[in-house]
């Protein structure tokens, strides 16, 4: 049996984090890295800024970071697991060498692929908040709970980016099925949401 | 051997708008080019441009991604899962390492099976030639727009001056 980890017992899911940083949020486009967190996101609030990635592991704050380089007067948020920003961690490098001033980069850090059956990350042993923080990102917090969550994302909100705010989340995952809408209908709708 | 000026304004009077990309000697002439034009923004992994591109798309531009053909290599799980599932177009310019064999060993292989992955992945693509350059650029941007998927316009060495012509 796997070993409990310390503060496994205190930490709130990643659906608890997603529905406190949704509150948060207006029309910002937000781009949802793939498996369990776009599921999540969808089933707890699903609008049109959304950008469900279902496929491209890695390629979640790729994907924000061009439509922040092209939308520079817009805020770009993307929500990210470790796993995915382990496979894409050159992404980080990009971000803290172009600055963007408009990129908020939320990851949930669980510290498994969950959407595969928990197997660990090395996420434990490799602190991505510090990898961006060496990157060049200018805003770098983590946090353990959702008033920290909700205090450090509001001011992330306010202040000139790139921002990365690691929520250290437990393995729980919400009962969500699969996205419902096509992809080629989520970009069409994503695209009409942040036009302008 | 076209310029590299010449060949990055015909991009752009067909309406690209945003460059993107990892380098090769063969598109190191067009990279310098677009640097000059403060136009280009560098990724460090073929697949993490597609992304980017994808998300220029999204966000109103007429992305270009500029790569080495062994970086097709690596982001093909992102044209795949992405552009094609997507329906995202995304003019890509790829360069030939390993055409007709004469190369590094370390493109041998792709050099010989890049036109079958492309076909078998069903991503459209044509080789740029110095005497319908015009034609070939209007063909692959009105290709990937069409039909909203990735479009590729192989670059092999010569015809567009590169970083060592």
């Amino acid at each position: 049996m796997a070993a409990v980890r310390p503060e496994e017992g205190t930490l709130i899911s990643r659906a608890q984090a997603i529905a406190t940083l949704l509150e948060l949020l207006t029309d910002q486009p937000v781009v949802i890295c793939n498996g369990f967190p776009s599921r999540e996101v969808h089933k707890i609030a699903d609008r049109p800024t959304h950008f469900y990635m279902i496929g491209s592991m890695g390629n979640a704050a790729a994907i924000a970071l061009g439509v922040a380089l092209a939308k520079p007067n817009k805020q770009v948020v993307t929500f990210d697991g470790d796993g995915n920003v382990l496979m894409g961690m050159g992404t980080l490098a990009t971000v803290g060498a172009l600055r963007p001033k408009n990129f908020i980069h939320v990851v949930f850090d669980n510290e498994v692929y969950g959407t595969t059956g928990n197997q660990p990350t090395i996420s434990n042993m490799v602190p991505l908040d510090k990898v961006a923080k060496s990157a060049g990102y200018v805003n770098v917090e983590r946090v353990l709970d959702r008033d920290d969550l909700a205090y450090e994302f509001k001011d992330m909100l306010k202040k000139e980016g790139p921002s990365l705010l690691l929520i250290k989340v437990n393995e729980f995952a919400e009962d969500a099925g699969r996205v419902e809408h096509d992809p080629p209908d989520i970009t069409r709708r994503f695209m009409k949401a942040i036009e302008g | 051997m076209i310029d590299s000026d010449v060949f990055v304004q015909a991009l752009q009077d067909v309406g690209v708008n945003f460059f993107t990309g990892v380098p090769d000697s063969i598109l190191g002439g067009i990279i310098a080019e677009l640097m000059i034009r403060g136009a280009y923004v560098p990724a460090v992994r073929e697949d993490e441009a597609v992304g980017m591109a994808a998300g220029a798309y999204m966000a109103g531009r007429a992305p270009a991604v500029l790569m080495q053909n062994s970086g097709l290599g690596t982001c093909l799980n992102t044209l795949i899962s992405l552009n094609l599932i997507y329906r995202q177009p995304c003019l890509m310019l790829v360069s030939w390492r390993g055409h007709g064999g004469h190369d590094a060993p370390e493109h041998q292989v792709m050099g010989e099976i890049m036109p079958q992955l492309l076909d078998t992945v069903r991503i459209p693509y044509r080789a740029l030639t110095e005497k319908t350059a015009v034609e070939d650029i209007r063909w692959v941007a009105e290709t990937a727009r069409k039909r909203q998927i990735p479009a590729v316009l192989i670059l092999t060495k010569g015809v567009v001056k590169g970083w060592q012509p």
